[in-house]
């Protein structure tokens, strides 16, 4: 397979180990992702696959390994200068101001978007309150623009988390299980809007899930995780096949 | 569109906040004099809490504000004793760099820690400096020393007068420093610090240090309490190390919790609120002021958990264009 240049990879993990005692979260991990994939990472509980997300975004470091972004060591990085640099992310518990509106939530997003923060420039100025409301738009939460977050149902949430994750026009989106917590029947609805406002959008998404119909409906390709290895890297079809992803992720063979 | 909206925004705050300088001043003129010394205490106190206020809306308090207060009053006195500076504005200003410097060194390492360690982290640096004070003879130890009377522009008051011009100084500096406050919470920055107070997390993820935010807060608490400080010191015309001593600390805290942290007059009308309890407490309670105090505070707390400021806030906001 040949394999295109270090910097048109938006992502190049080479080597990557960690370890938290002695369990093992992820052993020589090797993982190149094309610019504009959408890759489902996915994996029963402990297999590595948060544990990657959150080494790719400087939230733990890796004990060996190198990480690249667009050919940039981003290794060892903190949150935020891997954030500045193109990585966005939402979470499994959307990370949101329960006390403020969701339009105030889209606005502290728009805010930090400029890496000079102002103590002049005032936050709700038009132009902000314009490119909220534009993204609020295509997620299709302008309705609940004036709502509390405390006060949303689960999915509009987890839409709002992403929303606010695309405010700095990120290079790689990671979404962290974006449809848990989602009733059965929101799930593939919730999905349709992300991905119709992530289309708009020059970004590789990886997304971490455990259902297996939104990987086959959303992901152009599969990376399964199993004791911190990688044991599976195909298209869905194939993935989902693999006899070691049937037998330790999905259970299909005993 | 942007500029335009940023400039009415930043005119009205400044139109408003200058308006309510110059009412005060006007009103300062026919005002008994204990009213008008009450309010120059009020006010110059204010600025220190104002410096709780944004470190609260960063999600940290300082119990330490006692440690600027003092600083800022000891330079403008020192500079006044020993360099001869008796200009009221240039006092105020030593005053607010000397706690600047100060507390510079300390501002990255204490924004690392949060809720009762960066309380009693900050405590604990007030305390060492009272330690400090009350052993330096030079500086007069535990009875401090005096200061004499400021001048404005050149000029020295008459008796008549001085009163009124530490209050027109004080208020005019205190005014000045509100509207550059009330800048400041509206700005991106600003609202990434109250940001940071609910969500540490996201606001990393999305970017910005949380760390730098509090570190900035800290410093500007202290350039505003030192010239707290300053101001306060030359109304009283007296430093003592109880400046810098926790019971002074704590009630920077208590008017700050008073005020609560979404608006900049409170920090200023709960200073006024405290200074006229502890007046008229003190006169007909003189024995159990404190306790009518705390009386006053349980009050507070129970009906307005948000502060003072919460009054006029949620009104305004209920009013505020979607």
């Amino acid at each position: 397979m040949n394999l295109p240049a270090t910097e048109a990879l938006a992502i190049s993990a080479r080597g990557i180990q960690k370890r938290f005692g002695a369990v093992v979260a992820a052993a020589d991990i090797h993982l190149d992702i094309v610019h504009g994939q959408k890759v489902s990472l996915i994996g029963s509980n402990g297999a590595g696959k948060t544990t990657f997300v959150n080494m790719l975004t400087g939230f733990i470091q890796p004990d060996e390994g190198t990480i690249l972004l667009h050919g940039e060591n981003i290794t060892g990085l903190a949150p935020r200068k891997v954030a500045r640099l193109g990585v966005a992310r939402s979470f499994q518990i959307p990370q949101l101001y329960k006390d403020l509106s969701v339009l105030d939530n889209m606005l502290v997003a728009v805010a930090s978007q400029h890496n000079n923060l102002s103590f002049w420039r005032p936050a709700k100025n038009a132009a902000a309150i314009a490119r909220a409301q534009q993204l609020l738009e295509r997620f299709e939460l302008s309705q609940h623009a004036q709502r509390l977050v405390g006060e949303l149902p689960g999915g509009v949430r987890k839409l709002l988390d992403i929303a606010m994750a695309l405010t700095r026009q990120p290079k790689v989106l990671l979404l962290d299980e974006p449809t848990s917590g989602v009733s059965g029947d929101e799930k593939f609805p919730m999905m349709e809007t992300v991905m119709r406002a992530l289309a708009q959008e020059a970004v590789t998404v990886l997304f971490v899930e455990h259902d297996m119909d939104i990987v086959e409906r959303f992901a152009d390709r599969v990376v399964a995780f199993y004791s911190g290895r990688i044991i599976a890297d195909d298209k869905p079809a194939a993935a989902l096949a693999a006899p070691d992803v049937r037998r330790y992720v999905t259970g299909t063979l005993r | 569109m942007t500029h335009t909206t940023s400039s009415i925004s930043h005119t009205r705050i400044i139109v408003a906040g200058l308006g309510g300088i110059a009412l005060l001043l006007a009103a300062g003129i026919v005002m008994p004099k204990w009213l008008n010394f009450l309010l120059t205490l009020a006010a110059a106190n204010g600025l220190v809490s104002l410096g709780i206020v944004l470190l609260m809306r960063s999600g940290v308090v300082s119990f330490g504000q006692g440690m600027v207060f003092a600083l800022g009053g000891y330079a403008a006195a020192l500079a006044y004793g020993k360099l001869g500076v008796s200009d009221g504005l240039l006092l105020t200003l030593i005053g607010g760099l000397a706690a600047l410097l100060f507390s510079l060194p300390f501002a990255y390492l204490i924004a690392r820690y949060r809720g009762i360690f960066f309380a009693m982290l900050s405590l604990s640096l007030s305390m060492v400096l009272y330690g400090i004070l009350v052993k330096s003879e030079v500086l007069g130890g535990s009875d401090g020393f005096n200061m004499g009377r400021i001048t404005v522009a050149g000029m020295r008051p008459t008796d008549a007068w001085s009163g009124y011009t530490n209050y027109a100084l004080t208020i005019a500096v205190s005014g000045i420093i509100a509207i550059a406050a009330k800048v400041y919470f509206d700005s991106t920055r600003g609202l990434l610090a109250l940001a940071a107070r609910d969500n540490e997390i996201r606001v990393e993820y999305l970017g910005s240090s949380v760390r730098e935010l509090i570190a900035t807060n800290y410093l500007l608490a202290a350039f505003v309490g030192g010239m707290g400080g300053a101001l306060a010191v030359m109304a009283l015309g007296h430093i003592e190390p109880n400046f810098s001593y926790w019971t002074t600390s704590g009630e920077f805290v208590f008017v700050a919790i008073l005020a609560g942290h979404h608006s900049v007059l409170a920090a200023f009308v709960a200073s006024a609120v405290l200074e006229i309890v502890r007046s008229f407490s003190s006169l007909y309670f003189p024995n159990t002021w404190q306790l009518a105090l705390g009386l006053f505070l349980l009050a507070v707390i129970r009906f307005l958990p948000r502060g003072i400021g919460s009054l006029w806030e949620a009104r305004r906001k209920q009013g505020a264009p979607s």
